[in-house]
């Protein structure tokens, strides 16, 4: 460590007694968010696995207020995102398919459901751990829908009306890659992008359409509302 | 417009134009931070309010301009001499820390007392590690997604400190008119200051009369 040397321009007065101070302290927090980028990861996951399911359980919310472990962030990017009743939604599957379908919530329920507990990881950084999800595989319901030769991938629409994302076929026929209809233990909320919602758990979470409304099969892949604003169309998680 | 030149006996010239043109710049940036950054961390906010890409964008921007006002300062004497008396913590600093007593004036003050110095210091630090985990965050490309989920944990807590400082600023601000008007029009009575900022007082008596009353403490 070098010797302290004096702040650059000093304006003629014998001011400069005493210890720089101000310096050291701008120092010391630039290491301690030095140390805070190289090992939060691996504090996170332990304070989270200690914290999530105090502040998954807190009436008031307010625990969720302080960033003490992983939580959601709710990202909406429509002004405001209509709430369907249970009656009137409709998750259509439509594009290069043999058999277009529009499902009710009830239809999906009515189907067989598939549940995982996975992480839910963001691009930007978070992550919540050990997510319970359930809901229909998207397998099944391309399967009924009968993709053409064309199709190599597919769309989704959120009922928001402006946000799309997209998977190769490959990819949207991958175990993993749920229409959820629940999440951690409940229907999936409206702010969580309920009642119905895609979770693919091997990409980030901006491939995970909220507020799902449509299905589409195409040929190529779209890009949807992120890509053009800088996240890759391909979102698998790359540690 | 000299920063430290007496005007008449009973004001004190204190901040400079260009002070306290550094001072709002910073302050109405910091407050769209802030209230941007609510919305994008509260669901309760964020999901109503919507929008998120303008909101995000408003955000980083301001975020981005924040350290500016800081370094165009730089360029202005008044604003150089004031960060050296912030930097510079004198034996008295500390006792006036430790004190409970230390508004009355027994412990002498410099233009800056010591809580003034360590909220410049931690704010400072505090706008520099936000920039630099904002970026992190920003750009998904540059870093592992281990040291972005650092930079988020960094970037989140670090926020919470500087927004209770921000707070904390504030309500001393609230509770001190003339400081305020200080920081406001550039001049505070010099009462005000002999009780808050006795040595600082003496300090620019010495400029002006050039230092014949040395021995007057």
């Amino acid at each position: 460590m070098a010797a302290d040397g004096r702040l650059g321009p000093d304006p003629g007065r014998q001011q400069p007694d005493g210890t720089p101070v101000g310096r050291r302290i701008i120092v010391s927090l630039l290491a301690l968010g030095g140390v805070g980028v190289l090992g939060g990861n691996a504090l996170q996951s332990g304070l989270s696995r200690v914290l999530a399911p105090v502040e998954e359980h807190d009436p008031t919310g307010l625990v969720s207020l302080f960033p003490l472990g992983a939580t959601f962030r709710y990202y909406s990017v429509t002004g405001s995102v209509p709430t369907p009743s249970p009656t009137s939604y409709r998750l259509t599957v439509s594009g290069l398919v043999r058999r277009r379908a529009s499902y009710t919530l009830q239809d999906l329920q009515a189907m067989p459901q598939s549940s995982l507990v996975e992480d839910f990881q963001c691009v930007t950084g978070w992550r919540v751990l050990q997510v319970p999800w359930s809901g229909v595989e998207l397998s099944r319901l391309l399967d009924l829908a009968g993709p053409t030769a064309e199709a190599t991938a597919v769309r989704f629409r959120s009922f928001d009306g402006i946000y799309t994302e997209s998977l190769t076929l490959a990819e949207a026929r991958e175990p993993g890659v749920l229409v959820a209809l629940r999440m951690l233990g409940a229907e999936v909320t409206h702010d969580h992008g309920g009642p119905v919602r895609m979770y693919v758990s091997s990409n980030y979470g901006y491939k995970s359409t909220k507020w799902l409304g449509g299905i589409e099969l195409t040929r190529g892949q779209v890009p949807g509302y992120w890509e053009p604003r800088g996240y890759a169309i391909d979102g698998r998680i790359r540690e | 417009m000299d920063g430290s030149d007496a005007t008449d006996g009973h004001e004190l010239t204190r901040f400079s134009l260009a002070e306290r043109a550094v001072h709002w710049t910073l302050a109405v940036l910091m407050v769209v931070c802030i209230v941007t950054a609510a919305i994008l961390y509260n669901g309760f906010l964020g999901v109503p309010i919507g929008h998120r890409r303008v909101v995000e964008l408003i955000h980083v921007y301001s975020g981005l301009a924040l350290p500016l006002p800081l370094l165009a300062g730089l360029g202005f004497t008044a604003y150089r001499a004031d960060l050296s008396r912030l930097n510079r913590f004198r034996p008295t600093d500390w006792a006036w820390l430790r004190s409970p007593a230390r508004r009355d004036g027994t412990i002498r003050v410099g233009k800056f007392n010591a809580g003034q110095k360590l909220n410049a210091a931690l704010t400072a630090g505090s706008i520099l590690v936000l920039l630099a985990s904002g970026l992190l965050m920003y750009f998904p490309d540059v870093a592992r997604l281990s040291w972005r989920t650092g930079a988020t944990l960094v970037h989140d807590w670090f926020a919470l400190g500087l927004g209770v400082l921000v707070v904390g600023h504030i309500v001393e601000a609230v509770h001190d008119p003339e400081a305020r008007r200080g920081m406001r029009t550039g001049r505070v009575r010099r009462s005000w200051a002999l009780k808050e900022h006795r040595d600082w007082v003496d300090e620019t008596a010495r400029g002006t009369v050039a230092g014949t009353d040395e021995a007057e403490r």
